[in-house]
């Protein structure tokens, strides 16, 4: 596979003010005069999804083998398709502070909520009926009051003292929401009350005698409807660069250093001894592609940079909603519910091309 | 070996050159240069602040001048009693306090006044001393009325106040003051500019082969006439207003007290041959017209004297009138004592020698546009004659009220004017009321007939009402189409800002100061003068013409007039700057050569531009390293710089004739000034620009009228005020790329914008014509969100029939609350945080059914009430904001309503970034549609590329290379003017952190999924969101109200008004020969009317029966438009017969 990639027709150009041979072919994959039908045991062994690096909040895997549209769909539907819990209606019984209502609701419904959501059904209008199913309620109820002089703790004294010192409850954050469970969800969620993945987003700012009482209505949704619902902060895919020398015109030794510096930290190495500059295979991928190479005249035709097209190295930065490495089966989930719609469209479709009766009603969408 | 040895014994050589040290400096340390000089600037800032020339204008009103006003006129006597009298010793303006006379707190601060519709005034003490009866009795602290005060003036309870006493008071401490708040208004009084006083000014009329010297005498009486010492024909003449004729020069000079031809022809042409021999034809002409003493001079002008006085007793004779306009009227500027007219014929001579000079040569001739040769007017200039006029009013008014009691021949008690005093009403507080709060300055006693003085303070944005602060209205008139006084003028430089004027018909006319300018106030010429002559000048009146015009000889001039000569002008103007850098004399008192001239001046009046500079010595700049260091400490202030003769103050004039340097670098052994700070050239608005050297000039002009549009934050007090309209933008950010200016200012703390992430490419077509495309996720997550709060006001009146208003509960109808008044409470308001839905009452007002009824006696309890709601009417719904209840000045109940809507940016709303690029929103985009680059970033905004060849703003392409640095290095860049972050270390960051130098991206497409072949200037440049928002605009109507009068559809948006198928529109159908069409548009649709009419008589009639020949035979029926209908009546109605004369009826 490794020597697989510096096959030219997966490759992208990088030039200096250009990039070149962007698109993949009108039928990707296929060239004239070759047999390249589609066959699953090629696609099996061109396909290899690699997992590199995996926190508690993010992901980065290579998927190598697919078409840029197949990559694409699954960045696509992570940002806008997968669905997800948040916070969509707000009764507001009492709001003192200086945040006006509408913008504290704004606050409070872009927080990431650690609900799964496949057990939620969508709520299908507004004015529909809220039930243990659909919603999920949450309530803020936070007054601000003074500390008692005697529980004042104060470390320098300064002229002013800062309002955390000094006052209870003067920063509200999305830890004061609490959970009212409705239903049966305080046993379907017994084992993971739900909560916001981050307790410590500020969302006002209090003073004593201040107040803020709302009843919180959280219900399911999908990213393109309102960014609130999309399950990662990022869902993006670079391709894996590609630096090529020139074996026809090695670098100059007493430029070595400065081509090295020309790119990513390890990705050129020099040869202590002769000064021979070679690519790093292993942190290649770390590469940035800034052509800063280019705008040195001494490096003119030394190297040539390039892309692979079907390499991509995905990242993908979670809300918490989702485990990192659940978000692509979870798109792929979403793609093949797609897929499925279009099939049965097209069975539809087929049937009555061959002088079935048609079938009465419209195809039925995914999104609709 | 040896080579190596020499050299070696080079290097020490060099090394023991090198340890020697020179005041501390070895041979290869670098010179030093003044690092952080422009830390001065802030020091500047903070005793000054920014609208110094207000407040110092108002104090100096407050403080001095109010006092010479009065002394002025300061008596008031009776013409019924000559032995009465009553005498003004003193005044006073004491501080703002509550009008209320049962109040016990007495304190008021401004934002009350804002809020409850109230002036924020404080009164105006007298001291008085009159006779009562025999005695005479002292009265101190007697109000005359009161004035209104100007914020942070030294009179406001908001002066030298700290940030948190401010705060308690809701007051921000960012707000620059230097306005005034009268009934609950923000007025500013603008800066006007004149053409300098009592000053010689030399014009030429190429055409008409004219040329002329004038001058207006401007005196503390407040007498202002214009004299002029003109060419005809190539003979000088004298001319003014009071004057019917032009007196020829000769014969002028003559009646001036200068008899002889030759002490005549000395005192204009001097020894000058070529001037003597122009002159020599004017003094034929006084010969030939047989005038050759003074008497015969002053018969000649006294029957030309136009007078215009109340004719008491016998008539003068002509020589006395002429003695009487010369000595009082013409160059009333030039003081005179008893008949001694001779400093006058001075004055004239010196005019004429002008002329001859400008006509010889016609280099000569002076510039009116010249900055030196303008005054500004501030407000308490303007305030100062007000109170001249009223006060004067005042007095005239007290006279006669007193003469009418002294008339009455018996009085049961003693006399007091104190008591007639009381009762001369409020004249001078609503006087004053009344000028700020219309800007109408109508002073028949001055002859001051002025409107649009005072402007309402733009809240719009901080920076609109800042640039307010600091903006200069010229008198020119703007329909004139002359350049010259539009044009930019050099000596504008580090004065007025030179991108700050608005496009169109005032451009040019409006003018901004700039960051470090001062506005001079008066200073006493008194002792000036007495210094001149301790300096050496040699008195005026002691001089001829031969010493006056000898070869270096100086004449010196103080504020205009001429007071003496001199032959050591150097060392007089060394030794006058000396003694003012001393302290000895003002600091801004201005003293400069003109070596044309061959004359010295000295000025000491208010109202010229001036501004600090670092004075250099010996090429030596005097403020050096450790002064700075000081400074940083805080161990000294801006005045200590002053005080210490280290930097001083210059006037255009004096800046003119001194050599300034730009940088240190460039200190010349001449050298007199260097710069404090190159870009305080540009003035407050201008300042917030990054990069505006790179840019082309007509760009920063754009910007400048486009920040003020912008929405953002206004004032910490924002969320306090109720003000009609007020945008503010829900997360106001600080800009990546700021300016020292934005610092100084604070519009970092109260900024107007957001850093957008730009890509500079083409997307989808809907970015043509600089329209962006937003990115919806941006939006969601509160990209260029605002808030638009609306103020709706009410009273609670009494009426004079004892009858009032009254707030009521919903009124309940079948046992229901009709849903539009949902929202209302039982206090008859709407609740705090509802939402108003269009249509819904906020606030249920009853009035009595017979409110104007005035003959109603009965018990006010018992009049019907009829429903007169206030009803929400825009078509967004909105969230009651505040609720506010009070009195107003006059014990009316006031309401304020401030209804909220919360804005989403939508498609059409209008954003700007800070380079006059303005773009409408094309499109919104949803994040997956958004091309991405390695990093994964999502544009917020896409940016067509064609924006930037023919604008040129190449100073926003660098905004985003050091937007880009800083956000990668993690601090903010600077784009100050002349200076800021070099575009090469932004490159170094760049590429330190692995992107391109050019701060080109590649990009992703989000909607192929493949790279975009071409790569993408990318990064954040800060958007400003402009107050044109669709929602305001946007306006259709298909059937809907029409106007009474014609029944043709209204006009306007406000009114629901149809779309106008104007004159150019009905052109285009006659030319196409749609008629049908033509005439539905104009008739059918619009107001087409039946009419009855008679076929025989052409009248109209109706129901089927002509009222003219009372038959109903020959009627027909036709439609025609309400308004020819209208017409053919109102014709009659004014005895023309219009007839229908129906061809093809029946």
């Amino acid at each position: 596979m490794q020597s697989d990639i510096y096959n030219p027709r997966r490759h992208v150009g990088v030039h200096a003010e250009y990039i070149s041979d962007v698109s993949n072919r009108d039928f990707p994959g296929h060239y004239p005069d070759e047999d390249n039908s589609w066959n699953l045991d090629l696609f099996r062994k061109k396909l290899h999804v690699k997992v590199n690096e995996l926190s508690q909040r993010s992901i980065q895997f290579d998927l190598v083998g697919v078409d840029a549209s197949i990559a694409n769909a699954f960045r696509r539907i992570l940002i806008a398709e997968v669905p997800t819990i948040a916070i969509e209606h707000v009764y507001v019984w009492n709001n003192t502070s200086v945040i006006q209502d509408e913008v504290l609701a704004h606050r409070i419904g872009l927080v990431p909520l650690n609900v799964d959501p496949s057990y939620f059904e969508f709520k299908p209008d507004a004015q529909d009926q809220a039930t243990d199913r659909n919603t999920l309620v949450f309530k803020l109820d936070v007054t601000c009051t003074r500390k008692p002089k005697t529980a004042i703790v104060r470390g320098t004294k300064k002229a002013e003292p800062e309002p955390e010192e000094i006052y209870n409850h003067s920063i509200v954050t999305s830890g004061d929401l609490t959970w009212e469970p409705q239903g049966e969800q305080s046993e379907v969620f017994a084992s993971k009350p739900p909560r916001p993945t981050n307790e410590n987003i500020v969302l006002a700012k209090l003073r004593p005698g201040q107040e803020i009482s709302m009843e919180l209505h959280a219900i399911k949704g999908v990213g393109k409807e309102h960014a609130k619902w999309s399950p990662v902060a990022t869902a993006t895919y670079r391709l894996l660069p590609l630096v090529v020398l020139n074996p026809e015109k090695p670098v100059p030794p007493q430029y070595a250093e400065k081509f090295r510096k020309c790119f990513s930290p390890g990705v050129i190495d020099i040869d202590p001894v002769t000064k021979a500059v070679s690519v790093n295979e292993k942190n290649l991928r770390n590469e940035s592609m800034n052509r800063e190479v280019f705008r040195h005249k001494e490096f003119e035709g030394c190297v040539e940079l390039k892309r692979v097209r079907d390499f991509f190295i995905f990242n993908v930065e979670s809300e918490g909603t989702y485990a990192p490495e659940k978000l692509l089966p979870e798109s792929i989930k979403v793609l093949r519910q797609k897929i499925a719609t279009i099939r049965s469209a097209a069975e539809r479709l087929l049937a009555e091309i061959e002088g079935e009766p048609a079938v009465q009603g419209d195809v039925e969408m995914a999104d609709a | 070996m040896a080579t190596a040895n020499a050299t070696g014994g080079g290097d020490e050589e060099w090394m023991r050159m090198n340890d020697t040290r020179w005041r501390g400096l070895g041979l290869t340390d670098s010179i030093k240069n003044i690092e952080d000089k422009w830390l001065l600037l802030p020091a500047f800032l903070k005793v000054k602040g920014l609208v110094k020339q207000h407040i110092d204008s108002f104090n100096y009103f407050v403080d001095v001048d109010i006092k010479n006003i009065l002394k002025a006129n300061n008596k008031v006597t009776s013409d019924v009693d000559p032995r009465f009298w009553l005498k003004y010793t003193d005044i006073s303006v004491g501080f703002p306090d509550r009008t209320d006379p049962d109040a016990i707190d007495k304190s008021i601060t401004p934002h009350e006044c804002r809020l409850r519709d109230t002036t924020y005034s404080a009164p105006i003490y007298v001291t008085i001393q009159y006779t009562r009866g025999k005695k005479i009795v002292k009265r101190p602290n007697v109000c005359i009325g009161r004035l209104p005060i100007m914020l942070r003036s030294n009179k406001c309870v908001l002066a030298g106040r700290s940030e948190a006493m401010l705060a308690r008071m809701t007051e921000c401490p960012l707000d620059p003051g230097g306005y005034f708040i009268v009934k609950g208004t923000e007025k500013v009084i603008l800066v006007q500019e004149q053409l300098s006083k009592n000053r010689i000014i030399v014009e030429t009329d190429p055409v008409k082969q004219i040329v002329q010297a004038s001058c207006t005498s401007s005196t503390h009486g407040g007498l202002k006439s214009k004299t002029y010492v003109v060419t005809k024909k190539g003979k000088i003449y004298l001319r003014h207003n009071s004057i019917a004729e032009d007196v020829p020069i000769a014969i002028a000079l003559k009646a001036l007290g200068i008899q002889s031809d030759k002490e005549i022809l000395l005192l204009t042409a001097g020894t000058t041959e070529a001037y003597r021999s122009t002159f020599s034809q004017c003094l034929e002409e006084a010969a030939k017209l047989g005038v050759f003493t003074r008497h015969q001079a002053l018969e000649f002008i006294g029957a030309k004297v136009k007078v215009n006085r109340k004719v008491v007793g016998p008539r003068r004779p002509a020589w006395e009138e002429a003695l009487e306009a010369l000595a009082t009227i013409v160059l009333a500027h030039v003081t005179v004592k008893g008949t001694n007219l001779r400093p006058k014929a001075i004055f004239v001579g010196t005019m004429t020698r002008r002329v001859l000079m400008a006509m010889n040569d016609e280099k000569m001739v002076d510039d009116r546009d010249y900055v030196g040769n303008k005054r500004l007017e501030l407000a308490g200039q303007l305030l100062a004659l007000l109170f001249e006029d009223l006060f004067k009013t005042f007095n005239v008014t007290l006279k006669s009220g007193i003469d009418k009691v002294l008339k009455k021949p018996s009085r049961t008690t003693e006399f007091d004017a104190f008591n007639t005093m009381q009762f001369t009403g409020d004249l001078i507080t609503s006087g004053f009321v009344r000028a700020i709060s219309t800007g109408n300055w109508s002073l028949k006693r001055f002859k001051m007939d002025r409107a649009g003085v005072t402007h309402v303070l733009s809240r719009l944005s901080f920076i609109s009402a800042l640039g307010m602060m600091t903006r200069i209205s010229s008198q020119f008139e703007k329909t004139r189409k002359v350049s010259g006084p539009r044009a930019l003028q050099p000596s504008q430089w580090g004065m007025l800002c030179p991108s700050d004027t608005p496009e169109g018909e005032a451009c040019g006319l409006v003018k901004n100061l700039a960051l470090m300018t001062h506005i001079t106030t008066d200073v006493d010429e008194e002792p000036i003068i007495r210094l001149a002559y301790l300096l050496g000048v040699e008195d005026i009146s002691l001089a001829t013409g031969t010493e006056i015009y000898s070869p270096g000889t100086f004449v010196v001039h103080i504020n205009g007039s001429i007071i003496g000569i001199t032959r050591y002008a150097t060392r007089f103007v060394y030794n006058f700057r000396k003694l003012r850098r001393a302290g000895k004399v003002s600091e801004f008192v201005g003293v400069y050569t003109n070596h044309h001239q061959k004359a010295i001046h000295v000025a000491s009046d208010g109202g010229r531009i001036c501004r600090p500079m670092i004075i250099v010595e010996d090429g030596k700049p005097r403020v050096k390293m450790e002064h700075i260091e000081m400074l940083k400490r805080g161990e000294v202030t801006f005045d200590w710089f002053l005080h210490e003769g280290l930097v001083e103050y210059l006037d255009v004039n004096e800046e003119n004739d001194s050599y300034i340097a730009l940088y240190e670098s460039t200190v010349e052994p001449t050298t007199t000034h260097l710069e404090i700070e190159p870009f305080t050239i540009l003035g407050a608005v201008a300042g917030l620009i990054p990069y505006p050297h790179h840019n082309q000039s007509p760009r920063n002009t754009y910007q400048c009228a486009m920040g003020k549009q912008a929405i953002g934050a206004i004032a910490y007090n924002q969320l306090n005020r109720i003000d009609t309209l007020l945008y503010l933008m829900v997360y106001p950010q600080q800009p990546m790329v700021k300016t020292k200016t934005i610092e100084l200012v604070g519009y970092d703390k109260l900024p107007a914008g957001q850093n957008a992430t730009v890509a500079v490419m083409s997307y989808s077509g809907y970015d043509i014509e600089d329209a962006l495309i937003l990115n919806k996720s941006s939006l969601d997550r509160g990209y260029g969100r605002c808030q638009v709060l609306r103020k709706y006001t009410t009273l609670i009146r009494r009426y004079p029939n004892g009858t009032f208003d009254r707030l009521a509960d919903a009124p309940v109808e079948n046992g229901q609350i009709h849903k539009k008044y949902d929202i209302i409470q039982p206090d008859g308001l709407a609740g705090v945080g509802e939402r108003v839905e269009p249509g819904d009452v906020y606030i249920n007002k009853q009035t009595p059914a017979n409110a104007n009824d005035n003959s109603f006696t009965g018990q006010a309890s018992a009049v019907s009430y009829k429903n007169s709601p206030m009803a929400y009417k825009s078509p967004i719904p909105g969230n009651i904001d505040k609720v506010m209840i009070t009195d107003t000045d006059n014990d009316q109940t006031l309401i304020k309503v401030l209804i909220r809507q919360t804005r989403r940016p939508e498609l059409g709303d209008k954003f700007s970034s800070r380079h006059g690029q303005k773009g409408v929103c094309g499109l919104i985009v949803n994040q997956e549609d958004m091309p991405f680059n390695d990093q994964g970033i999502c544009p917020d905004t896409i940016m067509n590329p064609h924006g930037f060849p023919s604008r040129m703003t190449v100073g926003k392409m660098i905004e985003l290379l050091a937007g880009k640095a800083g956000v990668l290095a993690g601090k903010l860049q600077y784009g100050t003017a002349f200076g800021g972050s070099k575009v090469e270390d932004m490159a170094r960051i760049l590429v330190e952190n692995g992107f391109n130098y050019a701060g080109k991206d590649i990009l992703t497409s989000g909607i192929t999924g493949e790279p975009h072949e071409a790569y993408t200037f990318f990064g954040p440049i800060y958007y400003q969101k402009l107050k044109h928002m669709v929602m305001d605009k946007m306006h259709a109507r298909a059937r809907g109200p029409r106007a009474t009068l014609t029944r043709q559809p209204t006009e306007g948006r406000s009114r629901e008004g149809g779309l106008r198928l104007g004159e150019m529109e009905r052109d285009c159908l006659i030319g196409y020969g749609a008629t049908q069409l033509l005439l539905e548009r104009l008739m059918i649709s619009s107001d087409k009317f039946e009419v009855n009419a008679c076929e025989d008589c052409g009248l109209m009639g109706y129901n089927g029966w002509c009222t003219y020949c009372k038959s109903s035979k020959k009627m027909a029926q036709l439609t025609i438009p309400y308004a020819a209908k209208l017409l053919f009546q109102e014709m009659m109605a004014m005895n023309v017969v219009p007839r229908l004369i129906l061809a093809d009826a029946s």
